[in-house]
């Protein structure tokens, strides 16, 4: 029997602050366990949280982002649990106040998927159950994680197929991004997904019973997660049977979803107001400032990228969501005299072969800079040397690091239009395949490339083939 | 008792040449040495810091033979701290098990003012377990012993703290006040002792119990004396948000050193049940005395006083059944092995913590449930707002509000540790300052025929303790004369 599904998601997304949300700790990722600690994110007897103000711009800047209400007072709330990466034994998250409520985010079909909320709080510690000679009888724990500062935006029920939740994950990570708010380094843990899942006999049914997927971190997996788990809901109920609200864990190696825990052993989380934190007030004047400070977020700009620099909407996305920085080197390039439309051309094109060549995405691994690849595209647009010789010279570029105009100077690159230097060449070329000029007053026009291919390699390449081409027709058409 | 000498005579014969830090830092620990350690063995100290205390009193000596306008407003001065608050490389128990062992690695704020101030910490003082309790007898460590009578308790949390001062081991000594664990113990041992208001001392490296009702504070011998000390450790923290960004007064210069035209308002109501007889007697002889010096008694009415009690352990057992959470064996304290880590857990929480913390945690964790949070957390935070309104009213037409401090005088060891409930009553005059963060002070007004102190509160608007402290200060002036 046929189902539909419906699907929230609930995302973590650590921000993109230097320090921790309640202590003076670091954030970077990989230093050596426990050496980014102190009293406050260790939770020691007498210690106490001070908000990281800078947490709140961030959180304020994604509650923006995503059309919410931010709300000019919100409270931190003790979410009580014992765990042992949790020091305090309690997380402070936001609960009955949080930061922002009532957002929307588009996905790439125009489908609109409600915010529910956005609020703040501190992540856990890593306890590490492998790796160590004796992980068999112990656990270990590093707290460097311990208080960094994150986000959860959960959303309304929207999502129906596992597709669509996939591109809203993947939307919600190119907005983050943009806007600075997250480093979208998913394999850090730095974005994280939960899933809620039900099943109904078609679209007017109430909502069936829902199980929740813990901390999906990638797009696939979420896509696969659901999936399963749709197929797993839907042959438990073909079966007549009933689905238990419960917690499942989605395993990468098997693609497969499983129990973690039921409703029955759900934590009593006895939220109450947090009391070493006044609530916390955001005044319209902060809010102004983060909504100034905003950068572009991505559907702006690329229909700017389609608008103001004419170039395709596949291109234009190409930049903004396919290739992590890809819009800013443009932006640059452009900047720096380059016309939009080549540099779009050598981004899509040498420049991303390079980086693949080089086993990377990001046009930080590009070894051209934008300025550079302007300079280039000049040279091209000029005539001054052909596409042909640009590629040569782009390599060139990449491996060296000297500029265009230098490499075509010293290499004697530059292309020759000068119409008596051509017309000679072109002259030879005609007397010396008597053959091919017959051919093509036959009707033959493969005749005519030949020739011209001919007439080039006399010139080694570096004539201009325009000129080449309207000498030559000129020329037979004479004969 | 022989009249205590005062923390300004103290620093001020210092500050003279009269004698040095370390002649005062050595008189304290020969005092301690005699009273606390043999003699009645009152055990008001859980630790004496005897070194650390001596490198720091020599360390003043030096540096005032080398320019003596360093001195600090403290200097020199011994000062005793309540164990549940924290100094770098101690030992800080918190009067439980739980933390036997356990070595802060960091200052609590007030350690680094008093310091700075250039007073020397001279030990830490025995308290009931983690500030629960109005006796000591909860102190994992043996219970202090009053020194008016050390048959009897001196009072709790901060008995220690209250004990030192009142034997005169030390001047000045600091402990906290949740519910009256500073103004209860000063009034059962006959010396002074102020709640400051919520937010005016930073509570950073304070081993919380109720944190949104915990304050540090001075003990002391007089007013005068508490006022300086409070003047050394008030004032904004960065590392406590819920600390004010207020300008710290010099509140003594604020001294009248009379209640002419002062407006006491007297909640009598409160009063006609469950006092002690002779408490009562002294309490009016003393409003008796203040009409008059010039004093107007204008009685008022504190309608939501009668549920304080009932709203304070609501709310100081939510917040302590989180606050104690950390105590889980995992990173520092107590640990006892158990097979899984649920086992762990339950023998480390079972065995480190004592019989009236688990009570108050247990009766946390209940208010906080799904199913019954709006009927008590909640509710007890709305009574709290009341309370708040009573007072705010009652400061519409008065200066200051008087009320005996405990309703009885010290008891006996053992009188009441079975039966918490009317151990939580004694708490009936001093939770209300706690629930409004409003200041109060306790100073002695009397003792009973058997000579065991009495003492009464006055209580001030939100940031005027420079208001009671006048009063306090006018009162003793009274007492003198009487």
């Amino acid at each position: 029997m046929p189902y539909v599904p419906v699907i929230g998601l609930e995302i973590h997304a650590q921000l993109k602050t230097a320090t921790k949300i309640f202590c003076g700790c670091k954030t970077d990722f990989g230093a050596a366990a426990n050496t980014q600690t102190c009293p406050v994110c260790l939770g020691l007897p007498g210690a106490l949280p001070v908000l990281n103000r800078h947490a709140v711009d961030l959180a304020i800047r994604a509650g923006l982002a995503l059309e919410c209400t931010v709300h000019e007072t919100s409270i931190f709330a003790r979410k009580n649990y014992f765990y042992p990466d949790s020091p305090k034994g309690y997380q402070i998250s936001q609960y009955e106040r949080p930061l922002a409520t009532g957002g929307r985010l588009q996905l790439s079909s125009g489908a609109v998927i409600g915010i529910t909320r956005i609020h703040m709080e501190e992540d856990a510690g890593k306890s590490l159950h492998h790796g160590f000679a004796d992980s068999d009888r112990h656990t270990r724990i590093d707290l460097n994680r311990s208080g960094t500062p994150l986000i959860e935006i959960v959303s309304e029920p929207d999502v129906r197929s596992a597709a669509d939740a996939a591109d809203y994950f993947s939307r919600m990570r190119d907005i983050l991004v943009a806007i600075g708010v997250n480093d979208g380094n998913m394999e850090e843990g730095s974005l994280r997904c939960d899933a809620n899942v039900s099943l109904r006999p078609n679209a007017d049914a109430p909502f069936g019973t829902r199980t929740e997927i813990k901390n999906v971190n990638s797009f696939k997996y979420l896509e696969q997660a659901i999936e399963f788990e749709m197929a797993r809901q839907a042959e438990v109920l073909d079966a007549g049977g009933t689905i238990h609200q419960e917690t499942r864990l989605f395993d990468n190696a098997t693609g497969r979803t499983e129990s973690m825990r039921t409703k029955e052993d759900a934590h009593d989380y006895r939220y109450f107001p947090e009391p070493d934190l006044r609530p916390l007030v955001v005044s319209a004047a902060w809010i102004e400032t983060e909504r100034q400070a905003m950068p572009e977020l991505p559907e702006a700009r690329t229909a700017r990228f389609v608008a103001a620099f004419g170039l395709s909407e596949y291109d234009a996305k190409q930049l903004v969501y396919v290739i992590p920085g890809g819009a800013d080197y443009l932006e640059l390039a452009v900047n720096a005299g380059g016309s939009a439309k080549a540099n779009t051309n050598w981004i899509l094109g040498e420049v991303r072969r390079k980086l693949k060549d080089a086993g990377r995405e990001d046009m930080s691994a590009c070894a051209v800079t934008p300025g550079a690849l302007a300079e280039l595209t000049h040279l091209t647009e000029r005539d001054v040397i052909s596409s042909t010789v640009a590629k040569d010279v782009f390599e060139k570029m990449w491996a060296t690091g000297r500029g265009a105009k230098a490499i075509v100077e010293a290499e004697g690159l530059a292309q020759v239009g000068d119409t008596d230097a051509l017309g000679a060449a072109v002259a030879e070329v005609l007397a010396a395949n008597p053959d091919a000029v017959t051919q093509y007053r036959a009707g033959k026009t493969n005749a005519f490339g030949f020739l011209v291919g001919q007439a080039m390699k006399s010139m080694k390449g570096k004539a201009n083939p325009k000129v080449i081409n309207e000498l030559l027709k000129a020329a037979l058409d004479r004969l | 008792m022989a009249a205590r000498e005062t923390t300004i005579a103290l620093r001020d014969s210092i500050a003279r040449g009269e004698r040095t830090a370390t002649d005062a830092c050595n008189a304290a620990l020969a005092t301690i040495d005699a009273l606390d350690a043999s003699g009645p063995a009152l055990h008001a100290f859980q630790l004496v810091l005897a070194d650390r205390a001596r490198a720091k009193a020599a360390a003043l000596d030096h540096a005032f033979a080398k320019d003596a306008t360093l001195a600090g407003p403290l200097h020199g001065v011994p000062i005793a701290l309540k164990d549940n608050i924290v100094v770098s490389g101690t030992i800080a128990t918190a009067g439980s098990k739980m933390l036997e062992h356990f070595v802060s690695p960091y200052d609590a704020t007030v350690v680094e003012r008093l310091e700075a101030a250039g007073a020397v910490i001279i030990g830490k003082t025995t308290c009931d377990e983690f500030a629960m309790g109005s006796s000591t007898e909860n102190s994992a460590y043996g219970p202090s012993k009053n020194p008016v009578d050390p048959s009897r308790i001196p009072g709790g949390s901060s008995g220690g703290s209250a004990v030192a001062v009142a034997a005169g081991m030390t001047t000045v000594a600091l402990g906290s006040d949740t519910g009256g664990s500073i103004r209860q113990p000063a009034a059962m041992c006959g010396i002074t002792g102020l709640k400051p208001t919520y937010g005016r001392v930073s509570r950073y490296g304070l081993i919380a119990y109720g944190s949104s009702l915990d304050q540090i504070g001075p003990f002391a011998g007089n007013a005068r004396d508490a006022a300086l000390v409070l003047e050394v450790i008030a004032g904004h923290d960065p590392h406590d948000s819920t600390s004010a960004r207020r300008p710290v007064p010099s509140f003594a210069a604020a001294f009248t050193g009379s209640v002419a035209d002062m407006r006491i308002g007297v909640p009598s109501r409160l009063l006609e049940q469950g006092v002690d007889p002779e408490v009562l007697s002294a309490f009016r002889d003393a409003i008796a005395s203040l009409t008059t010096q010039g004093a107007t008694i204008v009685d008022i009415e504190l309608p939501h006083s009668r549920h304080a009690i009932s709203a304070y352990y609501l709310i100081a057992t939510a917040e302590a059944s989180a606050n104690l959470a950390r105590f889980d064996g995992v990173r520092f304290g107590a640990r006892v092995s158990g097979g899984s880590l649920t086992e762990m857990y339950d023998a480390t929480r079972g065995r480190g913590f004592g019989a009236e913390v688990k009570r108050r945690i247990m009766l946390g964790t209940y208010v906080l449930s799904a199913g019954y949070y709006d009927a008590y957390y909640l509710k007890a935070q709305q009574v709290r707002t009341l309370i708040q309104r009573d007072f705010t009213a009652a400061f519409a037409t008065v200066d200051t509000v008087l009320m005996p401090t405990s309703p009885v005088p010290a008891f006996r060891f053992g009188e009441r540790v079975d039966d918490p409930l009317q151990m939580y009553l004694a708490d009936v005059f001093t939770v209300s300052a706690n629930l409004a963060g409003i200041p109060a002070i306790s100073v002695p007004c009397g003792t009973t025929t058997t000579g065991l102190p009495i003492g009464m509160q006055f209580l001030g608007r939100a940031w005027d303790e420079a208001t009671i402290l006048c009063a306090a200060d006018a009162w003793e002036r009274i007492a003198a004369r009487a």
